[in-house]
């Protein structure tokens, strides 16, 4: 009898379908892979399991009895704990209180400090981690945090953990621990849902996997039955050949040249990355791909040319003209754009409108006398857009966030273009957003760049790398690891790149 | 969830649902406001007699225009608590120098001090005074990366200590009849005060609906790394939005000291709840990037009826402020609930 299985399980959102008809197992003591595309409901499907979403309909069983509608929190009393990307910890509170919150032990209402000192000990050691537990958590490497989080499902007495994207932020050498921790995990009989862009790792660590595409399930087994080559023809739906190489387009000169770009030190955030002598350059015409894992420095790299982030040394150049950029105000007078990757966080306001989201950083070419919109000229900008890039809204004062995905990416989409940048970097172009939308914005890049922008996409999608770049970068920890045109580049290569570097050649062994 | 609801009558009835609470977030306090005024006109006929409701909005000047101001830093999901003190200040700089200093404070102004523009005089340092204040929060706010209200709180003791310093603890009072005319004066039957308050109404509404500057406000409230990257010079909005609310409160103290014809150091004390009161109950929200001036101006007014219906009703004026603060809560509990009914729908 599985642990786990899920029968049929659906989900719409503001009538978009997330999830269609979903079935799969997963046993008792083995480690499932969920894999599929970004967009593709692995985050939907999480949610479901974890309480935090209701599927419209289908069955979830555990141990043979099926769930009712729960709260989080319900769900992990059953056994069943998520940990997200994000994580769900007190930052300033110690490694003990994070791992016991909620659970203190002691008599009634006060806490027995000593007792969960102790316990706290015994459930991080297990894990390998051995810090104090009187360590604020914010004082830990992401590594190290995930561990407190593991921590504490364990002391809940998990029987499922679903591990979302756990190895995206780790280095090598984190990952190769965590995979051991996920072992030992499965050792004692708990069953672990390991959701990873990184292929690579599949073989390595899981029994089984499923893998998600467009919402619908894509297919399910044993790993070992399965080639890698398979798993990705599952996830993007389709045989991965040579990609259709464009037309020939005129790339004319160096419109962006970056020269030794780096930040070694004095990191703006605990998040970011080292940048390592980084130098590109970007004629018009032509769109160049940053390849590279979640946290290699592909984001950095574009934020600090733009002025979004501090770097220590390197020069830009523009039309080989040496440029200072200290905002992104700064780089935006100097024409270029940059279209985030998180929308939510980083470019929308939510509870604003479309017209408002749309304009604001063009509206000094939408000012009469100055200063006061002209709000004509600014619809009919809207309108343009609306019919360029099919965004379907009623009009342009419905609030943006009332949007869906696909919608409100291209609202932040048009927003740059309407600056007419000679350099538009986009990061994630297509994020969580459908297949025909992603298509549309593709097409879109596309033409821009026949009409001369220099275009920098950053993508953790391969294949849209592959297909809408003439050039691609692999970047690796801060450093770039290799260069080609994309007619010769295939995702295996690329990966390779990304996961490897160009130096080594073999493949991580697990430790064992 | 499991019912057979077809996507677009599901996402209709959210659009109907999302528009019902827009209506009565919008629309919710005039509507208050509207019973209010009925009640207490059934209470007493002499509410709403003209008389009366002029009186009101003479009352309620001083606080709207303060609260025009308030309703930009609110925007920007800021606050400040130092406006009473900054009105105090500004008034009392403008009183001393109007008078200078010392022994010559008793004697009465000669109306032909400053060639009898003695007003512009007061109405120049009480608006410089202000705006100085506020741009120096507003330094302190971006420079310093302190809370606003962490840097407005303790400019509320500054600038209270300041008013001290410059009138040497003592009012100062007996102004020429033109800076009295400022604050008790008519105009077109219409008391100067409300004249005031319109014009920085009209301009401040101007302001935030059809200048590229509003839209930033609204930008940098609503979520201001996204502004960062949109170009927007974050900081200089926000040390002008304290600017422009330290300019407000030092016209509040002009026409203050004009009504009073007395310049005090406690003058202003406690305004800055009433001020922001008056914003919140008009639909601004404290997170910011929602709201605008017109509501503002419903606010303002709504808490000069209630208190005048009041005391019309002879209740005590013990039980004003009791009163107040309970709408204040109530006020912000129903901008939370309207927000979270409204994101629920967002969210996906």
């Amino acid at each position: 009898m599985p642990l786990l299985r899920a029968t049929n399980i659906s989900k719409r959102f503001l009538g978009v379908a997330a999830l269609q008809e979903v079935s799969f197992t997963v046993n008792a003591g083995e480690v499932h892979a969920l894999l599929g595309e970004n967009g593709a409901g692995k985050s939907t499907l999480l949610k479901i399991l974890a309480g935090a979403h209701a599927q419209d309909s289908g069955i979830l069983e555990f141990e043979g009895q099926p769930l009712g509608l729960q709260t989080p929190a319900e769900r992990q009393r059953h056994g069943i704990v998520t940990v997200y990307q994000e994580f769900n910890l007190m930052p300033n509170m110690s490694v003990a209180e994070n791992v016991f919150i909620g659970r203190e032990p002691g008599p009634g209402y006060f806490v027995d400090w000593k007792a969960m000192r102790r316990a706290a000990i015994s459930a991080i050691s297990r894990l390998d981690l051995h810090v104090d537990p009187a360590t604020p958590v914010s004082a830990l490497s992401v590594a190290e945090q995930q561990l407190v989080e593991i921590a504490r499902a364990l002391t809940i007495n998990a029987k499922l953990i679903i591990l979302d994207e756990p190895t995206a932020a780790l280095s090598d050498r984190e990952v190769q621990k965590l995979h051991a921790v996920v072992r030992d995990l499965k050792s004692h009989g708990i069953s672990v849902i390991y959701v990873s862009h990184r292929l690579i790792e599949v073989p390595q660590i899981c029994d089984r996997y499923t893998v998600l595409r467009d919402g619908r399930l894509a297919g399910t087994g044993n790993v070992a039955n399965t080639s890698l080559e398979d798993l990705v023809r599952m996830m993007v739906g389709r045989n991965i050949e040579a990609h259709a190489s464009r037309g020939t387009r005129q790339t004319n000169r160096v419109v962006l040249r970056v020269e030794h770009l780096s930040r070694t030190k004095n990191l703006p955030s605990p998040q970011a990355v080292m940048l390592r002598d980084l130098s590109f350059a970007v004629r018009g015409g032509e769109i160049l791909g940053l390849a590279g894992l979640v946290g290699a420095g592909r984001t950095d790299l574009v934020r600090a040319i733009y002025g979004a982030e501090p770097f220590e040394s390197g020069k830009i150049y523009l039309e080989e003209k040496p440029v200072k950029i200290d905002s992104p105000g700064t780089a935006i007078d100097l024409g270029m754009a940059l279209v985030p990757e998180d929308r939510k966080q980083h470019a929308l306001f939510l509870t604003q409108s479309v017209r408002r989201n749309l304009t604001l950083p063009s509206l000094k070419r939408l000012c009469r006398f100055r200063y006061f919109v002209d709000r004509n000229a600014e619809t009919a900008l809207i309108r343009q857009f609306k019919q360029d890039l099919r965004i379907r809204m009623a009009n342009e004062d419905v609030i943006v966030g009332t949007l869906s995905g696909g919608n409100q990416q291209k609202v932040v989409l048009a927003r740059y273009l309407a600056l007419k940048p000679r350099i538009l970097f986009v990061d994630e172009p297509t994020r969580g957003i459908d297949v025909g939308a992603k298509a549309e914005v593709h097409d879109l890049l596309r033409q821009l760049a026949e009409a001369g922008t220099a275009i920098v996409v950053v993508s953790s999608e391969l294949p849209e790398i592959i297909s809408l770049c003439d050039r691609i970068i692999t970047v690796k920890e801060g450093r770039f690891t290799g260069e080609m045109a994309a007619a010769d580049a295939t995702e295996e290569k690329l990966m390779k790149l990304m996961t490897l570097g160009a130096g080594e050649t073999h493949v991580h062994h697990p430790i064992n | 969830m499991s019912e057979a609801t077809t996507p677009e009558t599901e996402s209709a009835a959210i659009q109907k649902r999302i528009r019902w609470i827009t209506i009565l977030e919008k629309f919710g306090v005039v509507l208050f406001l509207i019973v209010l005024m009925a009640f207490f006109t059934t209470q007493n006929i002499r509410f709403i007699y003209p008389r009366n409701l002029f009186n009101i909005l003479a009352d309620v000047s001083i606080y709207g225009v303060m609260a025009v101001g308030m309703t930009l830093v609110i925007l920007t999901a800021g606050i400040d608590l130092s406006v009473g003190a900054i009105l105090a200040f500004a008034a009392m700089s403008a009183a001393a120098v109007l008078k200078g200093t010392g022994e010559s404070r008793a004697v009465p102004e000669d109306p032909m001090a400053f060639g009898g523009y003695a007003w512009l005089v007061a109405l120049a340092v009480a608006t410089g005074v202000g705006l100085l204040c506020g741009w120096l929060q507003g330094l302190a706010i971006t420079r310093l990366k302190v809370p606003p209200f962490v840097v407005t709180l303790g400019g509320m003791t500054v600038w209270r200590g300041a008013t001290l310093v410059a009138g040497e603890g003592s009012p100062i009072s007996g102004f020429a009849p033109g800076l009295r005319w400022w604050g008790s004066g008519n105009f077109l039957f219409v008391p100067v005060p409300v004249w005031l308050f319109a014009i920085v109404t009209v301009v401040g509404f101007i302001l935030l609906q059809y200048t590229r500057y509003g839209r930033q406000v609204y930008a940098v409230g609503g979520n201001p790394e996204a502004a960062r990257l949109s170009g927007l010079r974050v900081n200089r909005i926000l040390v002008s939005v304290y600017a422009i609310v330290g300019f407000l409160a030092g016209l509040a103290g002009f026409m203050e000291t004009a009504r009073l014809d007395s310049a005090e150091a406690v003058a202003g004390d406690g305004f800055e709840l009433r001020v922001i009161a008056s914003v919140v109950i008009g639909g601004t929200s404290l997170f910011g990037g929602l709201g605008g001036v017109l509501g503002t101006v419903v606010g303002t007014v709504l808490i000069g009826v209630l208190l005048n219906g009041l005391v019309i009703m002879n209740v005590s004026a013990y039980y004003q402020q009791i009163i107040i603060g309970v709408i204040i809560v109530l006020a912000v509990a129903f901008d939370t609930f309207a927000k979270s009914k409204s994101g629920s729908v967002s969210t996906h």
